[in-house]
């Protein structure tokens, strides 16, 4: 599903070059769930950001579903991006002026489906994750968890096979926190393939699969038996 | 793809939650367009005005003046001073010389006490003869026209228009009384229709009296002008040339009058009017190009605000030409909102100015309509297009984590 082989990328800081992904190899099946660790500046959302094709890699070869995408003009990353990718972020990244159903509804505007047919998938989304009651309601108007889950709605509305969590419980309680968990691993139970880049050791340890990075590389790779 | 439905209604939607912002573009591109509406009008209006004011005497009428337009320099002398006067003479030797003259109306003008028992008024006396009539195409509501006689001859004879009659007469009988201007007495033998007003001159508050007996009332030998009607089949330009040569015979090999037609000064007014109305166009448009300046920073400070967005939205699979789709069809929307809001408050302002001065036409022509809107639309959407191409084509990640 997801192959990366010796990936690069590089960043300047004034004329220091920080390696944020220091040729990196990586192979990940469907279905999987892996949870990337490691401090700070040791290159996980970037490798976050190379996974989910908001950005290139200086070097190496990365190929989604068999095509390699280093290469690719930005249209067709982007029609990847729609197809394959979900992403939840820590900070939510709602849109403030559209309802929690506006917000779900918007990838399925941008692949053109027709309003009629958003709205139903919508409501099903909204649904499942037992937030119908707040469908009209703004994001300012949903607690954290509320919001995390329009969040993840609008990231599996599209049914895509990757869904990539930066930090996903990173701004709410403890309680908030479990059920979003909760819910993530119930759609990788469903086929999802889930990264999620977390700096919580216990939420990391949840994963079947485990990745821990420093300075850019990818220093441990484990396996959980039975998650 | 994005359906062009959703496209508007997204946009809709940021118009909506950004009010401020966009009643600020709506209304530099209404004020720009109505702007540009209203100041044509006025030239127009000036325009048409002038021209109708102009459109009195027909296309087969000379003027003539005493004075060399190429001696004064500039516009011909319309006030009528000269070294030389034109005289009743050479009224006479134009009226028997050159055939291709019909009727030839001399003119004296100046301003007289004109009386009636009691009931006096200071008013325009006009000297002329019954030619004068005929060659202003003016009509009697009463009575008849003066006399024909000798143009030498002074007459006891006078036409008065409406608002003398009013003012003088009230209810008393009007046709065969005598009234009195300056100290001269004359019978009233007709009365004018309507105003019969030009360049500001109400011939319905004037006397018009034998041009002989104006010349005594105001001692002034010399004539303020010479109308002559051409008859038909006759070439006015022809015409023209032979009055100014018989003028230079008639006055010692000096030229020393200007003969104008009307048609060559219409031209020539319509000429530099409608200059005018263009001039005041462009000064407009420049509103134009400031709204659209407007516009430009505005969407620049909503694409810097929306950076995080616009990085969502490519999260999401949004493709550049998307991106760049949503924010030229925000300004696209606002353009042509704010035109349609300045079009319609250009014309209100321009039938207002209608209503205000009924005698001036104040109408916007079509091409400043059609102008203006199109000046609007590629302001609007000239001035958006590099900060929607700038949104369009910044990297996913650095738009998603600028505020990180």
């Amino acid at each position: 599903m997801i192959k990366l082989q010796d990936v690069c990328k590089t960043f300047y800081l004034g004329d220091q070059a920080v390696h944020a992904l220091d040729h990196i190899d990586l192979d990940v099946q469907q279905g999987e769930y892996l949870s990337v660790m490691g401090p700070s500046g040791s290159g996980k959302s970037t490798l976050l950001n190379m996974l989910g094709l908001l950005d290139r890699p200086d070097s190496g070869s990365y190929q989604l579903a068999d095509c390699e995408t280093a290469s690719l003009p930005e249209v067709q990353r982007a029609e990847l991006r729609s197809q394959y990718i979900g992403f939840v972020f820590q900070a939510y990244h709602l849109i403030p002026r559209l309802n929690a159903r506006e917000n779900i509804e918007m990838p399925m505007m941008l692949a053109g489906v027709k309003a009629v047919e958003r709205r139903k998938l919508a409501d099903d989304v909204l649904e499942r994750l037992a937030i119908a009651h707040r469908a009209e309601h703004l994001p300012k108007q949903l607690s954290g968890g509320e919001r995390q889950r329009v969040a993840i709605a609008r990231a599996i509305v599209r049914k895509p096979t990757i869904l990539l969590a930066d930090e996903p419980t990173g701004n709410l309680d403890s309680h908030s926190g479990e059920e979003v968990m909760l819910l993530l691993e119930q759609l990788n139970q469903e086929g999802i393939t889930l990264f999620m880049v977390t700096h919580d050791a216990k939420l990391g340890a949840r994963a079947h699969r485990h990745l821990v990075m420093v300075d850019g590389q990818i220093v441990e790779d484990s396996t959980t038996d039975g998650g | 793809m994005i359906r062009h439905s959703d496209i508007i209604h997204f946009s809709w939607q940021v118009l909506i939650r950004h009010r401020f912002r966009s009643v600020m573009i709506l209304l530099a591109m209404a004020l720009g367009v109505a702007s540009i509406i209203v100041l044509t009008a006025l030239g127009e209006g000036a325009r048409r005005y002038v021209l109708g004011e102009f459109a009195f005497l027909g296309s087969d009428v000379l003027i003539m003046l005493p004075g060399k337009k190429e001696t004064t320099g500039g516009l011909p002398p319309l006030m009528g001073t000269a070294a030389r006067d034109i005289t009743l003479q050479d009224v006479e030797q134009l009226s028997h010389r050159i055939s291709a003259i019909g009727d030839i109306a001399p003119l004296v003008m100046g301003s007289a006490e004109v009386s009636f028992k009691q009931r006096s008024r200071n008013i325009t006396v006009l000297g002329s003869t019954d030619a004068l009539i005929t060659v202003r195409r003016l009509k009697l509501a009463q009575g008849r026209n003066l006399d024909l006689i000798d143009v030498q001859r002074a007459s006891d004879q006078c036409v008065i228009g409406q608002t003398l009659k009013a003012e003088l007469f009230g209810s008393d009988r009007v046709i065969g009384s005598w009234v009195r201007a300056g100290d001269y007495r004359c019978r009233v033998v007709g009365i004018l229709q309507g105003r019969g007003d030009a360049f500001g001159m109400d011939l319905s508050d004037s006397l018009i009296m034998s041009v002989a007996a104006a010349q005594r009332l105001f001692d002034s030998p010399g004539l303020f002008r010479v109308m002559m009607k051409i008859r038909p089949g006759y070439d006015i330009d022809d015409a023209k040339a032979r009055v100014i040569a018989l003028m230079k015979d008639l006055h010692q090999g000096e030229e020393d009058v200007t003969v104008i037609s009307p048609d060559a000064m219409l031209s020539t007014f319509d000429d530099v009017l409608g200059a005018m109305t263009l001039g005041v166009a462009a000064i407009a448009a420049i509103s134009m190009v400031v709204a659209g300046v407007l516009i430009m920073n505005i969407t620049l400070i909503s694409v810097s605000q929306r950076t995080e967005e616009i990085g969502l939205l490519k999260a999401m699979g949004a493709r550049a030409v998307d991106i760049q789709q949503l924010f030229l069809v925000e300004a696209l929307m606002t353009t042509v909102l704010g035109a349609a809001i300045g079009l319609t408050l250009g014309l209100c302002l321009a039938a207002l100015a209608r209503w205000s001065f009924p005698d001036v036409p104040f109408y916007t022509p079509v091409w400043a309509i059609i102008s203006a809107l199109l000046i609007a639309l590629v302001a609007g959407l000239g001035f958006a297009w590099g900060p929607a191409k700038r949104a369009s084509q910044l990297l996913p990640v650095k738009a998603l984590y600028q505020r990180k």
